[in-house]
């Protein structure tokens, strides 16, 4: 067990400036996903926590020890990486057993654990298989249980699941946070998917160029993201951004479009652009925040009138594509809210949550 | 009827094709064939005119002189130099290819360096190295063979290995250091693994050049430390060649690398079918 700490952390590859000043705090037993676009110095970060490469500056702290100078096998760290990285010429209970057999650990305690971490993991009548003789998911068990069965302070992941099927990935998800829950060791996660950094985190870092854009639980970035990027990061299908124009109009406030049209906001988040009086800005709708209307609306929520475009259905809901404010938006709807192209639909737009971007700085307003 | 003339035609061609290759392998085999009926002969039958396809029955004399003679040891001498030169540069060579696959030691330049010192024509270099060896004492001896083979092994040994090292996936190497392995033991434990096939096939390559050395052998051996092709010339007389030994001489030189030659068979089968059924 150990938290983790990173102060002032900078990697470069020759030319590139891959990881640009990191402070982080994990805190001990903490599930930490560090998420982002390809590029972005995820993997970067990760393998310098784990010894694999060498800082270019700033501390790395494990369990209260700085551990810059200390080798990968000297941090007691256990690692699971993306292509399995099982070894071909060893069974699946040599694969379990390697790191324990490289510490020495007495052969009864390997073959206790060999056997804990194969019922934990459903992989126990696999054994004496070899890798090339387990499917995708399988093999990915193994490398958790070669993890597992370490007992190290720290599991670090890097990227397990994508090399698996949408399905497998799910089921796999659950389990990773199942195992979260059964052995409470620090994790760090490192992912591209979004849908993983929101279901496994207890607190997502989300990076962005080598920077840290902004930590914090899962439901706090996404409700109440810092700026445009984060915003447009998280959600599925992502969050849309209409250009338009604020404007006062005495106690009340709105959004013009530039192609006519205005949503008038809720006086919540009006009140930050009070003298913002004809400011450009960007309106973030999630997809999630229209609806069919019907009935009385609520407070800051607003009518708005569209002819449905594209149609997807997914079965439980559906995605339905509308022109606001010159731009094409999604909208989630009901399964069955929408049936055809071209037809009319009136929505319901939710503005309570609805997020308000400087155009400029990319910042958040409200 | 018509489906069937296909089937029959196609078989008619494989069957001229398989004669073809069947007659050009027998000629290429001839001279071998030749050589192990001639080692089992009498000098009469050796000399017998019309030549006679198979000896009137086997017999060992020809074998018997050479060892009788102590020529064999020519033989010994040549495992020696072979055996232990290859073993070296087997062990430099690969903990080499790995600092230039892993660390990208000298760059990429160093690795095209180092193979283009095998280009060299060794007949330019021979007499250079003759007189340092004479200088050094390291004429007819052993140690001056197996520095030189070893010297000239090791180019090749890391060029091929360099490449089967590179083909690991790093995340195994990556993962056994996080484990707990420090780099000896990754290398022993991850990559020779690995890399065992093609260390197998490398290392019958570079044993087999140093048995069919010639050039080398010739000019930096005398009386101690003669080795098989060497040897070989000395059958080779004014007056008259000694054919039989000759033809004994040359099998059992050829034995050894027969062996060599279905060690690596068995491994380089192992590799491709390690490969067929990965995914
Ligand atoms: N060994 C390397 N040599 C040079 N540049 C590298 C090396 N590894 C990574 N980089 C660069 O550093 C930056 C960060 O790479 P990193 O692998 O950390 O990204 P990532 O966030 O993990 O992306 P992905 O989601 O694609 O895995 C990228 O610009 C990448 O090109
Ligand atoms: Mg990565």
């Amino acid at each position: 067990m150990a938290d983790v700490k990173l102060s002032g952390v900078h990697k470069y590859y020759g030319n590139v400036h891959a990881v640009r000043g990191v402070d982080l705090t994990i805190a001990d037993g903490e599930f930490a996903v560090l998420v982002g676009p390809s590029g972005c110095g995820k993997s970067t970060l990760l393998r310098t926590i784990a010894g694999l490469e060498d800082p270019d500056g700033g501390t790395i702290t494990i369990a209260g020890a700085v551990v810059n100078d200390l080798r990968p096998r000297e941090r007691n760290i256990a690692m699971v990486f993306q292509n399995y990285a099982l070894y071909p010429y060893l069974t699946v209970s040599e694969n379990i057993a390697f790191g324990l057999r490289a510490r020495k650990t007495p052969e009864i305690e390997i073959r206790k654990r060999v056997s804990e971490a194969a019922e934990m993991l459903g992989i126990g009548n696999f054994l004496q298989r070899y890798p090339r003789q387990l499917s995708g998911g399988q093999r990915q068990r193994v490398a958790i249980g070669r993890a597992i069965v370490r007992k190290a302070d720290l599991f670090l992941f890097d990227e397990p699941l994508s090399n698996l099927d949408a399905q497998l990935r799910d089921e796999m998800r659950t389990e990773i946070k199942r195992l979260h829950h059964e052995i409470t060791t620090t994790m760090i996660y490192v992912t591209h998917d979004q849908v993983e950094a929101m279901t496994l985190a207890d607190r997502i870092v989300l990076l962005r160029d080598g920077n840290i854009e902004q930590q914090g639980a899962p439901l706090e970035l996404f409700e109440q993201p810092r700026t445009g990027f984060v915003a447009g990061f998280l959600g599925s299908p992502s969050i849309n951004l209409i250009p338009a124009t604020f404007r006062t109009n005495g106690p009340g406030a709105a959004v013009v479009f530039q192609t006519g049209g205005e949503l008038t906001l809720p006086s919540a988040k009006a009140r930050p652009l009070a003298n913002m009086d004809g400011r450009d800005i960007l309106v973030g709708i999630r997809p999630q925040h229209f609806s069919r209307a019907g009935g009385p609306l609520r407070e800051g929520v607003v009518p708005y009138s569209a002819t449905a475009d594209l149609i997807q259905p997914t079965g439980t809901r559906t995605f339905t594509t509308i022109r606001i404010g010159g731009t094409d938006a999604v909208a989630e709807l009901q399964a069955h809210d929408v049936s055809s192209h071209g037809e009319r639909i009136d929505l319901a737009i939710d503005l309570n949550r609805v997020v308000l971007i400087d155009p400029a700085s990319g910042l958040v307003i409200a | 009827m018509r489906v069937g003339k296909l089937p029959a035609r196609k078989a008619r061609i494989l069957a001229v094709r398989y004669l073809g290759a069947g007659v050009v392998t027998l000629l290429f085999l001839f001279p071998v064939y030749w050589l192990f009926m001639i080692s089992f002969k009498t000098p009469d039958e050796i000399y017998h005119v019309p030549p006679l396809w198979i000896p009137g029955q086997i017999q060992f004399s020809n074998y018997y002189v050479l060892f009788r003679d102590g020529d064999v040891l020519a033989i010994l001498n040549s495992l020696i130099v072979s055996g232990v030169s290859s073993g070296i540069a087997i062990v430099l060579g690969t903990l080499c290819a790995y600092s230039l696959a892993r660390f990208g030691t000298g760059g990429e330049n160093l690795a095209m360096w180092i193979i283009s010192q095998r280009m060299i024509p060794p007949i330019a270099v021979v007499f250079p190295i003759f007189l340092i060896y004479v200088y050094l004492g390291l004429v007819d001896g052993y140690f001056g063979l197996i520095l030189l083979y070893t010297a000239f092994n090791l180019p090749y040994v890391i060029r091929m290995m360099r490449g089967y090292i590179v083909d690991v996936p790093l995340e195994l190497e990556e993962s056994a250091l996080v484990d707990g392995l420090n780099r000896w033991e990754v290398i022993w434990k991850v990559v020779f693994p690995m890399v065992r096939p093609g260390l197998m096939a490398t290392s019958v390559f570079t044993f087999v050049f140093a048995w069919n050395d010639f050039l080398f052998a010739l000019v930096l051996t005398r009386t101690e430390v003669i080795t098989f092709p060497v040897m070989l010339t000395h059958y080779f007389g004014g007056q008259s060649n000694f054919w039989a030994k000759i033809a004994a001489m040359s099998v059992l030189g050829t034995l050894p690398i027969f062996v060599a030659v279905s060690v690596m068979q068995r491994y380089l089968v192992r590799g491709i079918s390690l490969g067929a059924v990965k995914g």
